[in-house]
């Protein structure tokens, strides 16, 4: 018979202000198989661990159940702590009476009821805890890194600095991604091309990584330390081996279209770098809208290139490759503002957003450098900027706050006056979040050096009047309505995941909050991790982020894969299915139901050597435990170890003894 | 719990009649949603009882009607939502079985309130409250569960 010790934790006040804890461990004594019982005040902390080691030793227990947090926060914790004190680490139940129990009530009574019953169901089921063993499985040391925008860049290099390979997969023609959209950086007015693109250069010419441009990733299967994935390499028209980036392709493609780097404000044309300092600076035909491939005529290119490197034949390239580990850094994406009616955007040329305003100052944007009106080209005097466009706005785009906006909003105004000396900023906000290493001063010197004038409030309203925008709004401070002849409008629109985060998300089996944000293993404790192994997170695809974040956090999540690759190889998860072939029919419906073709039919000879039977038989190493064949099974002749039938029911019956007539 | 003690716990402490619900969430989204529901201190009634399951997939249906036979008077089945499975499809094997046992508990006589299947994410704190709150109500207007077929066979 099982000897179960139970350790009931308050944490804290946490959850013994709201679960009488000394109760509960005093109830659980009378449980069945209870040898042991106790309360402390931090079971997770040292001296809390030491209590469940010493109590093994003294009252010979072997079985552990801890009624504290959720298992998802401290079963490992306690795993490791059982198994130092000489048992097996599957022989640990938990009973999670804080997240589900002491946090989301308000009757003490009610809610010390609930705690006595979960960790009775826990103890039932450790009772029929058997020991689990965990198997070593291969080790892929080769990182796979999704999205190569700063973020991106440097978690490849930190991790190909360490000394392991790195795929950097990015899905547009050039690695840079948001930040070489970027004029200057806040708060140190940094130019961004000057920091980012050596770094370009360093990923691209280091010997352990290497780009994947204008690249998807199309499927992830399996698991930590061996993902499979499958990348499809696009077409890009250009022999990346012959081009010498001469550029003269572009110059003579008679197709114009609207810039994406350059947000609409430019042209590029149907065979193009995004910007003259991608890399590689290899050109890319949009299929969609060249000549060529839509009539079958032109091919001006192909007749110029001095290398016959335009080649209309390529086609996508799909490669299957494993890794080790996956760093998912793919960004986000500016919103829409044109849900705001009511500021005119898209209706006046001159109303634009921050990334615009952006692209207008940059020496290699649509205007190279020089800031003028994009209806006129006259340098523009009064410009209103307007905070929260989308942001902390849940009517018309998010709740949240999308971070960056006032610092950006501040570095702007900061510029304008820098280039056109008599032109008066005006910054329409909500409240000024200026929380970074030298924010609040950047956002002081604005104000106080360069006289941007900022006014807290809303605008009603946008129109035109002539060749000017009237902006209408108030001054809550003031207590005033405003009224401001404006030549610009810039609007601070709101950071959104990347339209198709979900589906990434989806391939890569990690889940996402509300707004498609990449979600973390935990909010302060794994902030780089995912819930599923191997996959880690850096920059603005887990939530808005600024530059220095982003960097901080790709480094993390490169020194996360450091840290799994320096490991020989990896344990596997125990908890897999197993087939009793006493009684398995062989139907191999199981087989049918696996998602991962873990189950093989397996005949079963005599001594002789005559088939006796054929049954169903698992593969551990492919077996990822989610018991879906168990639950298909028409003999029960298939369990999940750590989740069998009887430990399951194990749980509903403590219940129905101890509270269920 | 020795019958002693249970018998000096109720009588101690005569309460109304309250539902008991047993709920089967699994580990990677509402487990977790649970958990977010907990950790924003999110409020809801306390009746539900949690076992933890890999996957709404490890549900076997008869889980379902071992609870009402050992007198649940609800039984709260979640996952992931369809598309989003850690183990990729194990929720649509759920679905498959769970939505056939709905049909079939009617057919039982169980009334079918008493049975909920749905879709939570580990994002979805907001949403597990919300759902842990009506469905107790639900089954509180259903009233205490009867009992399955021979009373004899019931847990004493």
């Amino acid at each position: 018979m099982a000897r179960v010790g139970v350790f009931v934790c308050w944490c804290g006040s946490n959850i013994a202000k709201m679960v009488d804890v000394e109760k509960v461990a005093e109830v659980a004594k009378t449980f069945p198989n209870v040898a042991y019982s106790t309360n402390y005040k931090y079971m997770c902390s040292e001296p809390g661990q030491n209590l469940v080691k010493d109590a093994i030793a003294e009252h010979k227990l072997d079985r552990i159940v801890i009624a504290s947090c959720s298992p998802r926060l401290h079963e490992p914790t306690f795993r490791r702590c059982i198994s130092e004190a000489g048992l097996n680490p599957f022989f640990l139940e938990m009973a999670n009476i804080r997240e589900h129990c002491s946090w989301v009530h308000e009757d003490r009574d009610e809610a010390t009821a609930k705690a006595i019953d979960l960790t009775a169901m826990a103890v039932a089921k450790a009772a029929r805890n058997e020991p689990l063993f965990t198997q070593e499985i291969p080790l892929t040391k080769k990182a796979l890194v999704i999205g190569g925008g700063i973020a991106g860049i440097q978690a490849a290099l930190d991790i190909a600095d360490s000394g392991y390979q790195v795929w950097l997969v990015e899905k547009t023609p050039s690695i840079g991604g948001r930040m070489a959209q970027y004029d200057k950086t806040f708060p140190t007015l940094d130019c961004a091309a000057c920091i980012l693109t050596p770094k370009m250069v360093d990923a691209a010419s280091h010997p352990n990584i290497k780009i994947l441009t204008y690249s998807e990733v199309e499927n992830v299967s399996g698991f930590i330390g061996n993902f499979d994935v499958t990348i499809r390499k696009k077409a890009r028209s250009v022999d990346m081996d012959k081009c010498t980036g001469c550029g003269v392709c572009y110059s003579k493609c008679p197709v114009k279209l609207p810039s994406e780097f350059d947000c609409g404000l430019g042209q590029r044309r149907a065979i193009y770098v995004p910007f003259p300092q991608a890399v590689p600076n290899v050109p890319v035909i949009d299929r969609d809208n060249c000549r060529w491939f839509k009539d079958g005529k032109c091919g001006a290119c192909a007749k110029i290139c001095p290398s016959q490197a335009v080649d209309y034949s390529l086609e996508d390239e799909v490669i299957t490759e494993r890794f080790g580990a996956i760093v998912a850094a793919t960004g986000f994406q500016p919103w829409d503002p044109s849900a705001y009616g009511n500021l005119g955007y898209g209706k006046y040329p001159d109303v634009i957003t921050s990334l615009q305003f952006e692209r207008l100052f940059n020496a290699s944007g649509p205007t190279e450098g020089k800031l003028v009106r994009p209806s006129d080209h006259q340098p523009p005097k009064n410009v209103v900027f307007i905070s929260c466009i989308g942001s902390r706005d849940e009517e018309h785009g998010y709740p949240y706050c999308s971070k960056v906006c006032c610092m950006y909003n501040a570095k702007h105004a900061l510029l304008l006056k820098e280039k056109v000396h008599d032109a008066q900023a005006y910054v329409f906000y909500m409240d000024i979040r200026a929380n970074g290493k030298g924010y609040e001063e950047f956002t002081r010197r604005a104000i106080e050096k360069y006289g941007a004038h900022y006014l807290r409030g809303r605008v009603s309203r946008v129109f035109q009047v002539g060749d000017k925008l009237i902006v209408r709004g108030v001054d809550t401070l003031a207590g005033k309505p405003v009224e401001i002849e404006a030549d610009m409008v810039v609007l601070a629109s709101a950071m959104e995941a990347q339209p198709d985060a979900k589906n990434l998300a989806r391939k890569l089996g990690i889940s996402t909050d509300e707004y498609n944000w990449f979600s973390e293993a935990h909010p302060k404790l794994k902030p780089v991790e995912c819930l599923t192994g191997g996959i880690y997170l850096a920059g603005a695809c887990q939530y808005p982020k600024d530059i220095p974040d982003s960097v901080a956090q790709a480094s993390g999540a490169a020194a996360k894969v450091v840290v799994l690759f320096s490991k020989p190889s990896l344990e596997s998860e125990p908890t897999v299915a197993e087939v009793n072939e006493t009684t398995c029919v062989g139907c191999q419906l199981c087989k049918e139901i696996c998602p991962y073709t873990a189950i093989e039919p397996k005949t079963i000879f005599d001594r002789s050597g005559n088939p006796v039977k054929t049954v169903a038989s698992v593969n551990e190493g492919l077996c990822h435990g989610c018991g879906t064949c168990v639950a298909g099974c028409r003999s029960s002749s298939i369990q999940l170890k750590g989740f069998k039938d009887d430990q399951l029911l194990a749980e509903l019956d403590a219940l129905a003894f101890a509270e269920i007539d | 719990m020795s019958e002693e003690t249970r018998v000096e716990t109720i009588e101690a402490e005569p309460k109304a009649w309250e539902p008991k619900i047993i709920g089967f969430l699994c580990n990677w989204c509402t487990y977790a949603g649970a958990d977010l529901a907990g950790s924003s201190r999110l409020k809801y009634p306390a009746n539900l009882r949690v076992v933890r399951v890999p996957c709404s997939g490890r549900v076997d249906p008869q889980f379902v009607l071992k609870a009402f036979e050992r007198g649940y008077d609800g039984v709260l089945v979640s996952g992931c939502h369809p598309g989003d499975c850690h183990y990729s499809k194990g929720n649509f094997y759920a679905r498959r079985r769970l939505m056939l046992l709905q049909r079939f508990l009617d057919y039982m006589g169980i009334e079918p309130e008493r049975f909920h299947f749905d879709w939570i994410s580990a994002a979805e704190g907001q949403k597990f409250a919300e759902v842990v709150t009506e469905f107790t109500e639900q089954v509180r207007k259903t009233g205490p569960f009867p009992g399955v077929g021979d009373q004899s066979q019931k847990v004493e």
